[in-house]
């Protein structure tokens, strides 16, 4: 189960990985995933048989499909997967969708330490100004107010939580334009 | 005659109260064992006064037979499924059911107060049956168990008047969301550890507030990730003698007021001496708990994502008095180096895997274990998850650290040579069974040949429990240990080339052992056979994992998976069909 998703996530490194070996051969990828006997090698020659498999075998994912390895709690491991994609991960990645504007892009949140750099960011990418944040009124002083779709389903004014909270609640951004961007800012 | 007389008064002299008053001093399961045995008096009053038993294995006795022999039973502990069924080894529904127990304690006349489970399947009818079952049960600790949902739980907290301590620890839980929490009654006061850190779901958190003010002699609280910052104050206001703690969710602003209110609510907490949880947590965030980093005994930031080398060693830099730490591998060789000279009292140290789909990530190398083992003398228990290992490492560890009880390394490339000198590892794990001669526990991993099993045979006198995995190269390595550690109680292997040579040879060993488990090794059906018929003492099971139609009956097929366990009720009745004892 984990093993084949991990599997995958990394089946675009496999394609650049330099091994030996003829192409379209791939030594440990396709064993049945209890049927690790294969691995077990009867060391006749004295310890050069462990080293020649992890000469010929650099691609690390093939670990990921002995069952049970490394030995760790299912509990910690189905916490962990779930926990990683959320936080660590190789970033987070959401749309943008601008009012008006052909197509969408995609941010990662990551990149930015705060509600500042993303908004300068946004700012930079669709060519336009985004007002003042105020508690009270939201963005002023311009006709975008920037709002984001939380784990809830419902679209909220970005900047009212902290930020950590927001980067892990944010599904995806939407830039507002024109009435339904000032309807926001006005106490609903 | 006039000896013979003497020698009888002697030991009838003392009346029975006096021994069972001598009794009650004698607290350790192994030594009331031996007290039983010495003769018939002593066995009767050992079992009327025996209060806490052990069960090892739920199937190597039957409820019946406990509650005939200690009437006054008032704490049970029951491990179930073996320990590879934590590496998903073993098929769910294989077995390890406690309502069986529950049911036949319910119909008997024991006064049970405390049950504590391991690796067993536990329905919400067994809870609600436990709940109603026993007026003065007050604690349930459930590890790593299965098969309830939050409303047995919530069974639990309804019907128990006197509960004291509900722990649930890394409990897969099937979470409704409903709210057990409330089931406490507000008459409810009486508890004094509290732990739901494994639920997933929402929690009320205005129950939580509640039952916590009106619970003055709590000492454990443990939460779960729904609880957020602010109820964490709010709650730490109402608990300041909490000992132990498990944050939830600790992300915060640290210029909002509620980090300013947490801390000192914090800083009045001045008897927490364990601390867990950060199962949501920001690096900047770490700096709310620094003022009660002096006293900590125990810290756990094993849950905690994204708190990287500069952020943990920060922290670990106010902990001097840690005894035990469980800390993800991100925390770096580096990250050792500060332990090592920060945590002098350290005894036990876990460094977890946070790269789990092995993309060679691992922060950690023999280099981090080699700085902890010089600076902390005091280390007798070790779980380390690393990216390598050398001969070289062990051997410094093994002449630093001579107390280890509990040794358990898992190099993370299965097979992996000493990097160095690309030899085997056999060097590096004899040096520390041979020096440290109070091991009891040993999990080995990396190029390993028969030589290893050789030393474990010769040097491990005190081994009670061994796990084997790709290792070895004939049965002789099998063989080494299992003529050699005396008093090995439990052997796990997987993936190893040892057969029926070294599964026969001395077949009595097993009923020494509580059990024995061979997965992917060369043992055949017939072997498995033969051993079953030379011991009907033992249970030997063949679990196949796939439903394999035509079974083939063949003796000379290999045997994916054998469990097999010492048992004085024979076999048992509730397996499942793809089990198969023999």
């Amino acid at each position: 189960m984990e093993g084949s998703v991990a599997y995958e996530n990394d089946l675009h490194l496999k394609a650049t990985e330099l091994r030996l070996g003829l192409p379209g051969t791939d030594e440990r990828e396709e064993h049945a995933v209890s049927n690790v006997r294969n691995n077990k090698r009867p060391l006749q020659e004295g310890g050069a048989n462990g080293k020649s498999d992890s000469q010929n075998e650099t691609a690390p994912p093939a670990k990921a499909q002995i069952v049970g390895w490394p030995p760790i709690r299912s509990y910690r491991k189905n916490n962990f997967q779930s926990k990683k994609n959320e936080s660590e991960g190789p970033g987070i990645y959401v749309k943008v969708s601008m009012d008006g504007a052909p197509y969408l892009r995609k941010i990662d949140l990551k990149v930015y330490t705060g509600y500042r750099e993303l908004l300068q960011a946004l700012e930079n990418m669709f060519k336009f100004t985004i007002g003042e944040y105020s508690e009270r009124e939201g963005y002023k002083g311009s006709d975008y107010a920037p709002t984001y779709e939380d784990k809830d389903g419902d679209w909220m004014l970005v900047g009212d939580v902290p930020w950590e909270m927001f980067i892990t609640s944010c599904k995806r951004l939407r830039i507002m334009k024109g009435s339904e961007a000032r309807g926001l800012g006005c106490g609903v | 005659m006039f000896w013979g007389n003497r020698k009888t008064l002697k030991m009838n002299y003392f009346p029975d109260e006096v021994l069972e008053h001598v009794f009650d001093f004698i607290s350790s399961h192994k030594d009331r064992n031996s007290v039983s045995l010495v003769c018939k008096s002593w066995y009767k009053i050992e079992r009327y006064s025996r209060q806490r038993v052990f069960i090892g294995n739920c199937y190597s006795i039957s409820p019946e037979r406990l509650i005939a022999r200690f009437p006054g039973l008032k704490s049970l502990t029951l491990k179930g499924m073996p320990h590879f069924a934590d590496f998903n080894l073993v098929p769910h529904d294989w077995g390890g059911f406690v309502y069986p127990w529950i049911k036949a304690l319910a119909k008997s006349r024991i006064g049970l107060e405390e049950l504590r489970l391991k690796r067993m399947v536990v329905s919400d009818e067994s809870l609600e049956l436990l709940s109603k079952s026993f007026l003065n049960f007050k604690s349930l600790v459930l590890v790593s168990c299965e098969g309830f949902t939050t409303d047995g739980l919530a069974a639990i907290a309804a019907n128990c008047r006197f509960l004291r301590e509900l722990d649930l620890q890394e409990n897969e839980v099937d979470d409704h969301r409903g709210h057990w929490l409330s089931s406490f009654p507000e008459s409810c006061t009486s508890l004094v550890s509290l732990n739901f850190a494994c639920l997933k779901g929402e929690i009320n958190l205005g129950a939580i507030e509640r039952l916590v003010a009106r619970s003055p002699n709590l000492k454990s609280l443990r939460l779960n990730r729904a609880v957020p910052f602010d109820t964490l104050q709010k709650l730490l206001m109402q608990a300041p003698q909490l000992v132990d703690l498990g944050t939830g969710n600790f992300v915060h602003d640290p210029s909002s007021e509620a980090y300013n209110k947490l801390k000192s609510a914090i800083q009045r907490c001045k008897s927490i001496r364990s601390l867990s949880g950060f199962l949501e947590v920001a690096p900047h965030c770490m700096s709310a708990i620094y003022p009660i980093c002096a006293n900590l005994t125990f810290l756990n930031l094993s849950y905690a994502p994204g708190l990287h080398g500069n952020d943990l060693t920060k922290l670990i830099q106010h902990c001097r008095k840690l005894q035990r730490l469980w800390i993800l591998d991100c925390i770096g060789d580096k990250g050792l180096g500060v332990v090592a000279s920060t945590c002098k009292e350290l005894q036990e140290l876990r460094v977890f895997p946070s790269d789990l789909i092995g993309a060679g990530n691992a922060a950690v190398t023999e280099e981090g274990l080699v700085h902890i083992s010089a600076g902390c003398p005091k280390l007798n228990s070790l779980l380390y998850f690393c990216q390598q290992m050398t001969n070289a490492a062990l051997i410094t560890v093994a002449k630093n650290c001579p107390n280890f009880i509990r040794f358990r390394l898992c190099i993370l490339d299965p097979q992996k040579p000493d990097p160095v000198t690309n030899q085997a590892l056999d060097e590096g794990f004899g040096a520390i069974v041979q020096s440290c001669k109070g091991l009891k526990r040993l999990s080995l991993s990396g190029l390993l040949t028969d030589q290893v099993f050789l030393y474990i045979g010769m040097y491990a006198e005190q081994l009670e429990m061994l796990s084997i995995a790709f290792a070895g190269d004939s049965d002789k390595g099998m063989l080494y240990v299992l003529n050699g550690c005396k008093k090995l109680r439990k052997l796990e292997i997987r993936d190893c080339p040892f057969g029926n040579e070294a599964l026969l040879e001395d077949v009595g060993k097993y009923e020494t052992m509580r059990s024995l488990w061979m997965s992917s090794c060369e043992v055949t059906l017939g072997g498995c056979k033969t051993l079953a018929e030379k011991m009907p003492s033992l249970s030997v099971e063949i679990i196949n994992e796939i439903e394999q139609m035509e079974f083939s009956l063949d003796d000379m097929q290999k045997v994916e998976k054998m469990y097999l366990y010492r048992t004085l009720v024979g076999h048992r009745k509730d397996a499942p069909e793809f089990v198969w004892i023999l």
